[in-house]
C-alpha cells in the first residue's frame, strides 16, 4: 500500500470513527454486532452541477486531525516486547516535533496488547509500552508534565480479528490528544 | 452391611483418613478425586406437599448432574410417585431401575408463612437412611433450600463439602470487541437469578470474593485511570481503595478478609502491594524490575503465589506474605499466569500458555504434580469453588464472546456453566450461611 493510500485509509477510518462517535452520542442500546463496515461512505458518487475542478481537503494545522493524519498516532510493538522498534522512531520523532510546535497540547499514551495473554499480565505489559513511548517523547524534548500514561491491556483491540495481522496491530502505543489541540 | 458397591470400596481406599469419627459409612459413596468414576445413579422424585415440589427436585437434580459425579434418573422410569416422607420407600421398585440413592422430600407452608422442607436421603440397596434434615426459610428462598439439600447430599456421598449454595460474580460482556461493554453481574452458581451490579458505563475486570463476607473487590478502568474498589453485595455500598499514581489492578483478598493484595504500576514497572483494610496502611511487597502481578494468598495467609517475568517469561513464584523469600515454582514448558491458591491449600490453579493454546491447570504449592485440565484457543482466569474440587474459568473462541466453563481437578468433568450469556472473569463465592 502506498503512503497516500495509507493516508486515505486513515482518513476513512477517522470519518468512520467520527460517525461512530456521533452514533454513541445518540445513545443506542449496546447491541452486539459487526464493527464499522466497509460500505459506501458519505462521499458517494459525485453529482454533476457543482463548480468546476476538485476541492482540496486537508487537516487544519495543530488539530487532532492534523496529528492523526499527518504525524501518526500509533506505533507498534513486537510480541511480548516494549522496546521502541526502529520503524516507530520516525513516527515518535514526528510526534515530538509536532508536540513541541504546539506546546499547549497534552497527550495520554495508551498501551495496548494483543489477546494472547492474560488480562492482568497484559495490563502490566501495556503499561510498559505506554511508558516506553512516554520516555521516548520525553527524550526528544516533550515535557513529561504534558504526558500521562494508561494501559488498556487487551481490552481495546483496534483490530477485532484473531490472526497474526490483527495481533500485530493490537500491540501498540496510541498517542491520544486530551487537550490543547487547535 | 449386606451390599458394598465398587464405588464404596474405592472411596474407602482413598478417603479412609478423612471420614469424621463416629460418622456411619454409607454403602453408596463416591470418590471425587478418582480419575474414573461412574456417575452414581440417583432418583429425585418431585417433593410432595405445597408448591415448588417438582422445581426443587429439578434444581437438586441439575446441581448433582453438573457435578459429573451423579446421574439423576429420568422420572419416567420411577416406580412410585408422591412418596410419603413419613413412610419408608418401597426399595424393590427403586432397585429395579438401578437407583443406588433416592431422595424424597415434603414441602409445608407453616402458620407464619415460612416454607419448611423435610427431606431424606436413602441408600436403596441397604435400605439405610443416610440423611434426614429439615430446612425452614422464607418461600422466596426455595432455590437456596434446594441448593442446601444438594450440598448435604453431595457431602454425605462424597465426603467433600458441597458448593451449590454459592454465587458467582463475573463480567458480562456485550458489544463489539473494540468497544466492549463490561458489567459486573452476580448469579447463583447454577446460573439462576442473574443481576447487574454495575451499569457498564466503565470497564470492570477481575472481581474477587472475600471468603468471610458478601464483599467483592474489583478493578475499574476509565480513560482517566484505573481504580480498585470494595463492593458490598448486600448493601451495594462501594468504596475505592485510594488513589494511585499509575495503574492499579489485580486485587485479591487475604483469606481472613483483612487485607487486599494488588498490583501497582509506577513508571512502567509493576509490583505487588498489600493494604491492611482496617488501617489502610500500604506495604510494597516486591521491588523487582520485572512485572510482578496476580497475587493470591495461601489459605493460612502466610504465603503469596504470584506471576512474575523477572526470569524472562511469566512464571509462578511463591513468597512470604511479607514479601520475603520469593521462589519460582513453575518449570514446565510455556508461560504460567493468574495463579490462585485453593481454599484447601493443596493446589494452585493457573492459566498456562503454550504456543498457540491456553490451558487451565493445577499444581502443588511446591510446583510438583502439574496437571493440565483444559486446552483451547483461550482459557483464562480460574476461580475455586469453596470445596477446592471444582474450578470455573472463561473460554474464548477466535473472535467469539467469552463463556463461563467449569472443570473438576481431575480434568474429567469439563462443562459450560449453566449461564447462557457471555461472561468472563468469574469469581466463586464462599458457601452462603
Amino acid at each position: 500500500m502506498s503512503f497516500d493510500a495509507k493516508r486515505a485509509v486513515r482518513l476513512a477510518l477517522i470519518v468512520a470513527a467520527t460517525a461512530s462517535m456521533a452514533a454513541c452520542a445518540s445513545k443506542p442500546k449496546d447491541t452486539p454486532g459487526p464493527g464499522p463496515s466497509a460500505g459506501p461512505g458519505p462521499a458517494g458518487p459525485r453529482t454533476p452541477g457543482g463548480g468546476a475542478g476538485p476541492i482540496d481537503t486537508r487537516a487544519l494545522p495543530g488539530s487532532v486531525q492534523d496529528f492523526v493524519i499527518n504525524v501518526g498516532d500509533f506505533v507498534y510493538f513486537d510480541l511480548d516486547s516494549y522496546e521502541i522498534r526502529a520503524d516507530a522512531m520516525p513516527v515518535l520523532d514526528a510526534q515530538a516535533n509536532w508536540l513541541r510546535q504546539y506546546p499547549a497540547v497534552k497527550v495520554r499514551i495508551e498501551g495496548n496488547c494483543d489477546e494472547r495473554g492474560t488480562r492482568e499480565y497484559n495490563l502490566a505489559l501495556g503499561a510498559r509500552r505506554a511508558n516506553a513511548v512516554r520516555d521516548y517523547l520525553a527524550s526528544r524534548g516533550v515535557a513529561s508534565s504534558r504526558i500521562v500514561t494508561l494501559s488498556w491491556g487487551k481490552e481495546r483491540p483496534v483490530d477485532p480479528g484473531s490472526d497474526e495481522n490483527a495481533w500485530a496491530r493490537n500491540r501498540n502505543g496510541h498517542t491520544v490528544i486530551v487537550e490543547g489541540a487547535r | 452391611m449386606t451390599f458394598r458397591p465398587v464405588l464404596a470400596a474405592l472411596f474407602a481406599l482413598f478417603m479412609a483418613g478423612a471420614v469424621l469419627p463416629g460418622m456411619a459409612r454409607a454403602d453408596v459413596e463416591i470418590d471425587v478425586n478418582q480419575g474414573e468414576v461412574r456417575p452414581l445413579p440417583i432418583a429425585i422424585p418431585a417433593f410432595t406437599g405445597a408448591s415448588r415440589g417438582a422445581e426443587m427436585a429439578q434444581v437438586i437434580a441439575g446441581n448433582l448432574d453438573r457435578s459429573g459425579l451423579f446421574a439423576p434418573i429420568d422420572g419416567a422410569a420411577f416406580p412410585e410417585r408422591n412418596l410419603d416422607i413419613g413412610i419408608q420407600p418401597d426399595f424393590a421398585g427403586w432397585k429395579a431401575i438401578s437407583a443406588q440413592a433416592l431422595i424424597n422430600g415434603a414441602i409445608t407452608v407453616e402458620a407464619d408463612g415460612k416454607l419448611r422442607v423435610d427431606f431424606r436421603l436413602w441408600d436403596v440397596f441397604s435400605g439405610e437412611q443416610l440423611l434426614g434434615l429439615q430446612f425452614t426459610s422464607t418461600p422466596e428462598n426455595w432455590r437456596r433450600v434446594a441448593h442446601k439439600i444438594s450440598d448435604a447430599v453431595y457431602e454425605r456421598l462424597t465426603g467433600e463439602k458441597g458448593y451449590f449454595d454459592t454465587r458467582v460474580v463475573f463480567v458480562a460482556e456485550s458489544g463489539p470487541r473494540a468497544a466492549r461493554v463490561k458489567r459486573l453481574m452476580i448469579m447463583d452458581q447454577d446460573g439462576a437469578n442473574p443481576s447487574s451490579l454495575t451499569d457498564g458505563s466503565y470497564v470492570v475486570m477481575t472481581p474477587r470474593f472475600s471468603s468471610t463476607s458478601q464483599e467483592i473487590t474489583y478493578m475499574a478502568l476509565r480513560p482517566t485511570g484505573s481504580s480498585i474498589y470494595l463492593f458490598n453485595i448486600e448493601t451495594a455500598r462501594q468504596e475505592t481503595l485510594g488513589r494511585f499514581p499509575g495503574m492499579v489492578f489485580a486485587p485479591r483478598f487475604s483469606p481472613d478478609g483483612g487485607r487486599v493484595a494488588f498490583s501497582v504500576e509506577r513508571g512502567g514497572n509493576t509490583d505487588i502491594w498489600v493494604m491492611n483494610l482496617a488501617t489502610r496502611a500500604q506495604t510494597k511487597l516486591t521491588s523487582d524490575p520485572g512485572i510482578d502481578t496476580s497475587a493470591s494468598f495461601s489459605p493460612d495467609g502466610a504465603r503469596i503465589v504470584f506471576n512474575s517475568d523477572r526470569g524472562g517469561s511469566p512464571q509462578l513464584y511463591v513468597m512470604g506474605a511479607d514479601g520475603g523469600g520469593a521462589r519460582r515454582i513453575s518449570y514446565g514448558q510455556g508461560r504460567y499466569m493468574t495463579p490462585v491458591w485453593s481454599p484447601n491449600g493443596d493446589f494452585i490453579a493457573f492459566t498456562k500458555q503454550t504456543g498457540s493454546t491456553f490451558h487451565i491447570g493445577v499444581m502443588r504449592p511446591d510446583g510438583s504434580d502439574e496437571r493440565i485440565l483444559t486446552t483451547s484457543y483461550l482459557d483464562e482466569g480460574p476461580t475455586w469453588a469453596p470445596n477446592g474440587r471444582v474450578l470455573m474459568f472463561f473460554r474464548e473462541t477466535p473472535g467469539g464472546p467469552p463463556r463461563l466453563w467449569t472443570v473438576d481437578i481431575t480434568g474429567r468433568i469439563l462443562r459450560p456453566a449453566p449461564y447462557q450469556g457471555s461472561g468472563s472473569d468469574p469469581a466463586w463465592s464462599p458457601l452462603l450461611n
